[in-house]
Formats: structure tokens, C-alpha cells, sequence
């Protein structure tokens, strides 16, 4: 570009110089942490009641015990549930939304107000949203009481007894946090198609339903995977609204635990050998997804 | 009547009248979709703020609509309850505030290492700091929550605010950022000026960033003030504690046995605020959510 050559290495130098923060702190919070995370999932430690077991090498023993276990497999069932419960109507909607917000043919009015309220739940604190659900769908709360009073139901629905019904709101709750932001995205993708192409669609005639399907669509494939798989690393991740709202338990039965509701109940328990090994299995999984982005978005961004 | 309606009956490509109607009821049905929508989004927080202000008593007779008096006498209330709560809000605004402003800064010196200097291993840094933005806290949960309990760095806030200096989300929208608005050619210009390169950072790159790092600094501040799963590992103290370990603890405590009307104010003192301040500043909020992560 329009870089002159007649400075050299020594302003270049400071190049480094200006990485060291960058690299200082992560080294120490993040490459030191994750280094012994993995060391620890080679190791056998943790509390027998009062007794500290280890730390004792055993190899991958960890991870054999994690991937024989019955409660891998059905935590990760949960948290998938639990995310697609979510994720199919948030692309849906997203995807609908984001359609109308671009069609220059539709002239929608309000669009400022529509999208500040849609994406306003995604900056509430989960955990507070969560907390919010309880108390409205508590036996005694205000949906019961107005799911009675217009007489839908004769006596309290116990929302929190039920899995169908407490995965159910866990994904109403994602999905309220994350329709707006997809929406956001989706449309950004759509307003970068060359509208020439419309134009000529519509000249042959094409009607706003095949304009979608055949030309949107299509066009819209990489930003589509980004959406999906950076919602799938994000509901791999999800946390605080089933921990919340079930008070860490995942209840009833255990059929709203996540995968880092396990996490955090081995970090609070001390068995740091399993902690680490599921880090360890998280870590490969959401590596591999992240390849996927980093391929489908990222990369031609390095070369300018 | 029809020359003043005519722009109306044809879109802006002169379709035929034919498709005006399928337009019309296109429209309709979008507008309902998204009247639905607001209410799905909105009505959560409508009923939290009437029940803030009623009492308890009056919470158990059931819902209404409309809200009552004791907003004021319900927050006095969990101002001096058992829960720490003004102390929560404080330590949440020193974390989050921290946190916005040491990510901001820092990841623009980053972004700018990688923007203005051509230096080996450039390119290498650069594919490893994307590699890495996808990789969540989460998974070295484990090592982080040993490596501070050895520091002494349990019930303190450095844990939670210095590693936000290497955030490699903000990176790369402030690098995206430069990309666009921050010509090299200015830079060569303060360099001939004998400008050393600390100042040239500060005093020129800092100020043209600075829409760049208004709009990070709203997402690191709302993403550290929500943030629950890292500080719940490292504050244990009651006087350290942020506003979402509270909401924890408020849970944990089965406090529907307790006073409704307090269990509201508390949640609505940790939602509304964050609510006030998006309003105000929506517009920028709603418009730098594309531009750091996919480019258009």
C-alpha cells in the first residue's frame, strides 16, 4: 500500500513492542490455564468426602471413565435439546425478519424501534432473566395466575416440574436472547447482495417467494454457517439460565443439565481429574467448530 | 386522488398493480409478526416492574395489570435486607467499568501492532489471535480458578478485569476498524513530525478509534456486569460479590418463601438499569453488532 520503505525494522520494532500486553496476559490467564487444565485431566484428584485423593497420574483413565459413563452422553443430549429447541425458531424468525427488514418493496416502517426492542433481551443478564422465569412461572406466580384466571388451566401448572416444560423455557429464554442478534446478522449478509440481482430476477418476473429461496438462500450460505455454528459453540457454553432457573440441580432428574453445569459441579466438588478431562473434550469439540468459522469467514481476512 | 396514491400502488420498480395487493397483505403480516414479537420481548419486563411495586400480600392475590405504590418501600427494603445488594452493584460497576476500559485500550495497541508495523512473524500472530476467538473461557475454567487461588487471587477482582486486556474479539473489530479508518499515510506524517510512537498512539490513533471503542466499551462493560459463571469461581466474600452471584444466591435461597414484592425490586435493580442505558445508546449498540464479527 501506500507504506514508504524508508523506515525500517527499528519503527517496525514496535510492532512487538505494542503485542506485549496482548501476549503478557495471555499467556498468564489463558495459555497457563489451559495448559494445566489439560495436565489435570491426566490426573487422578479429587474429595472423598474429606479426603483428597491424588493427584496421581493414571493417564487417560479420565477420560475413559468420563466417555463410558451414561451422564456424558446425557448432558450433551440435554444442552443439544435444549439448543435446537432454540436455534429452529430463532433462524426461522431471524431469517423472516431479516427478509422483510431488507425488501425495499415492503417499506415496513418502525424499523429502528423493531430492532432495538428485538435485540434487547440479548444484553440481559442471564442470569437475572432466569431468575425472572422462575418467579413468573413459579406455581404461584403471575402466568399461572393469568393462565387460570382466563381458564386455560383450573389449578397451577408446576412449570419447574416437568423437563418438556423447563427445557422448554430455558429455549424461550435463548431464543429471546439470540433472535435479535441473528436477525442483526442475517440482514447485514442480505444488504451485501449485489441488488442487481433482484432487479433482474424481478425483470424476469420472479416472485418474492422464489427471489428468497433462490437467490437470498444461496447467497446467504456462509453467513448462515457462521450463524450456526457460533450458536452451537454458544449453546455448548450454556450456562447460567438452566443453572438459574433450576438451581444448579438440572431438575427434574437431571434432564436440564448442560455440559458446564456438569463442569462447574466437579469445579465446586473439587474433582479436578474430571473437570479437567471434560475441558479437554469441550476444548477438541468446539476447536473443531471453530476450524469451520475460521474457514468459512476468517480466513480471507489475513491476506490484504 | 390516484396521481397522489400512485407511488403507493407500484413499488419502486413499476411492477404491475396485480402485485400491490400481495405487497399489502405482505405487509400486514409483517407488521403482525412483529407487534407479536415486541410483546413476546417486552412483556417479561412489563410484569416484573408491576410487581416491583407491589407488596407481597398483595403479589399472592394474584396478577394485575396495573402497577401499585410500593416500588420505593420494596427497594428501601432490599437496600438493608441480608443480600449485600448496593455493595453488589458497586463491585459490578468497578469490574465492568475496569474491564471496558482495559479492553478497549489495550486491543486497539493490539490491533494497532498488527495494523501499522510490518514485523516478522506479523502474519503468524495475526492467523493465531483469530484462531484462538473462538475458544470459550469455559474450558480453562479449571486451570484459571487454580492459577488465582495459588496467586491469592481469590475474593479479588484483577482475575476478572485484567484478562480482558487480551480479548481477541475486540481485537479484531478495532482491527477491522483501522482497516477502513486509519490511513497510513497519517501515520507516516507524525512520524516525520518526530512524534515517538507511544504519543502517536495516544494522541492520534486513541482519539480516531474513539467510535470504535465507544461501541466495544457498552459490550465489555454489559458483558462483564452479566458475566456469572467466572466470577462465581473466583468471589466468595460477601463484600467482593457482583450483582449476578447475587441473583445466585437470591435463587438459592428459596426466597419464594420470603417477600415477593423484594424478590422483584431485586431482580428489576439488576435488569432495568442495563435497559436504560441501551435505550439511550441503542443506536450505536444495534449497529456495531455487525460490523466487528462478519464483514458486509
Amino acid at each position: 500500500m501506500g507504506k514508504k520503505l524508508s523506515h525500517n525494522q527499528r519503527v517496525n520494532r514496535w510492532g512487538y513492542i505494542f503485542l506485549i500486553p496482548f501476549l503478557l496476559v495471555f499467556i498468564i490467564f489463558q495459555l497457563i490455564p489451559l495448559a494445566s487444565t489439560i495436565y489435570n485431566s491426566f490426573f487422578e484428584n479429587y474429595m472423598s468426602g474429606l479426603n483428597h485423593i491424588g493427584p496421581k497420574f493414571i493417564g487417560f483413565a479420565n477420560f475413559q471413565k468420563l466417555l463410558s459413563g451414561h451422564e456424558l452422553l446425557q448432558y450433551t443430549g440435554n444442552t443439544m435439546i435444549m439448543w435446537v429447541l432454540g436455534f429452529v425458531p430463532q433462524i426461522i424468525v431471524s431469517l423472516l425478519l431479516a427478509a422483510w427488514f431488507t425488501d425495499p418493496s415492503l417499506r415496513l416502517k418502525g424499523q429502528r424501534f423493531f430492532k432495538t426492542v428485538i435485540y434487547l433481551p440479548n444484553l440481559i443478564m442471564a442470569a437475572a432473566f432466569a431468575m425472572l422465569f422462575f418467579t413468573l412461572f413459579a406455581d404461584t406466580g403471575p402466568i399461572n395466575s393469568i393462565l387460570q384466571s382466563i381458564g386455560i388451566i383450573s389449578k397451577p401448572y408446576q412449570f419447574m416440574s416437568h423437563a418438556g416444560s423447563v427445557r422448554g423455557l430455558v429455549a424461550l429464554m435463548n431464543f429471546l436472547m439470540w433472535f435479535g442478534n441473528t436477525t442483526i446478522l442475517l440482514m447485514a449478509g442480505m444488504m451485501g447482495i449485489d441488488t442487481s440481482l433482484f432487479e433482474a430476477a424481478e425483470v424476469d418476473g420472479a416472485t418474492a417467494n422464489q427471489i428468497f429461496w433462490k437467490i437470498t438462500l444461496p447467497l446467504l450460505k456462509p453467513i448462515f454457517i457462521y450463524v450456526l455454528i457460533t450458536s452451537l459453540i454458544g449453546g455448548l457454553q450454556m450456562f447460567d439460565v438452566p443453572q438459574i432457573l433450576t438451581n444448579g440441580t438440572g431438575d427434574p432428574v437431571r434432564s436440564s443439565m448442560t455440559l458446564i453445569m456438569w463442569l462447574n459441579k466437579h469445579l465446586y466438588s473439587r474433582n479436578y481429574g474430571m473437570a479437567g478431562a471434560l475441558s479437554v473434550l469441550l476444548l477438541i469439540i468446539t476447536g473443531i467448530l471453530s476450524l469451520i468459522v475460521f474457514k468459512a469467514t476468517a480466513s480471507n481476512e489475513v491476506d490484504e | 386522488m390516484d396521481n397522489s396514491d400512485s407511488k403507493l400502488d407500484f413499488d419502486d420498480l413499476g411492477a404491475p398493480k396485480k402485485s400491490t395487493a400481495s405487497v399489502t397483505v405482505r405487509r400486514i403480516i409483517a407488521y403482525v409478526v412483529l407487534i407479536l414479537l415486541t410483546i413476546l420481548c417486552l412483556i417479561w419486563f412489563y410484569i416484573l416492574f408491576i410487581n416491583a411495586t407491589r407488596s407481597n400480600g398483595d403479589l399472592s392475590r394474584g396478577f394485575r395489570a396495573y402497577p401499585s405504590d410500593r416500588l420505593f418501600v420494596n427497594l428501601n427494603n432490599i437496600f438493608h435486607g441480608s443480600l449485600p445488594v448496593v455493595r453488589g452493584m458497586i463491585n459490578s460497576l468497578i469490574v465492568a467499568g475496569l474491564t471496558a476500559l482495559l479492553t478497549t485500550y489495550f486491543s486497539t495497541m493490539t490491533a494497532y501492532a498488527i495494523h501499522a508495523f510490518r514485523f516478522k512473524g506479523r502474519k503468524a500472530i495475526f492467523v493465531f489471535i483469530l484462531a484462538i476467538m473462538m475458544i470459550p473461557t469455559q474450558v480453562s475454567a479449571l486451570g484459571f480458578q487454580q492459577l488465582c487461588y495459588s496467586w491469592g487471587l481469590e475474593n479479588s477482582f484483577i482475575p476478572l478485569i485484567v484478562p480482558s486486556i487480551a480479548s481477541a474479539v475486540v481485537f479484531f473489530y478495532m482491527k477491522q476498524y483501522m482497516d477502513s479508518n486509519l490511513p497510513h499515510e497519517l501515520l507516516e506524517a507524525a512520524r516525520i513530525d518526530g512524534a515517538g510512537e507511544i504519543r502517536i498512539f495516544n494522541t492520534i490513533v486513541i482519539p480516531l478509534m474513539k467510535p470504535a471503542i465507544a461501541v466495544q466499551a457498552i459490550f465489555a462493560f454489559v458483558g462483564s456486569w452479566n458475566n456469572y459463571f467466572i466470577p462465581s469461581l473466583i468471589l466468595h466474600k460477601d463484600e467482593m460479590k457482583t450483582l449476578p452471584i447475587l441473583i445466585a444466591q437470591l435463587r438459592a435461597a428459596d426466597y419464594l418463601k420470603f417477600d415477593m414484592g423484594q424478590v422483584y425490586a431485586m431482580i428489576a435493580f439488576s435488569i432495568f438499569p442495563v435497559i436504560i442505558v441501551y435505550l439511550l445508546l441503542s443506536r450505536y449498540i444495534v449497529g456495531g453488532v455487525t460490523a466487528g464479527s462478519v464483514k458486509g
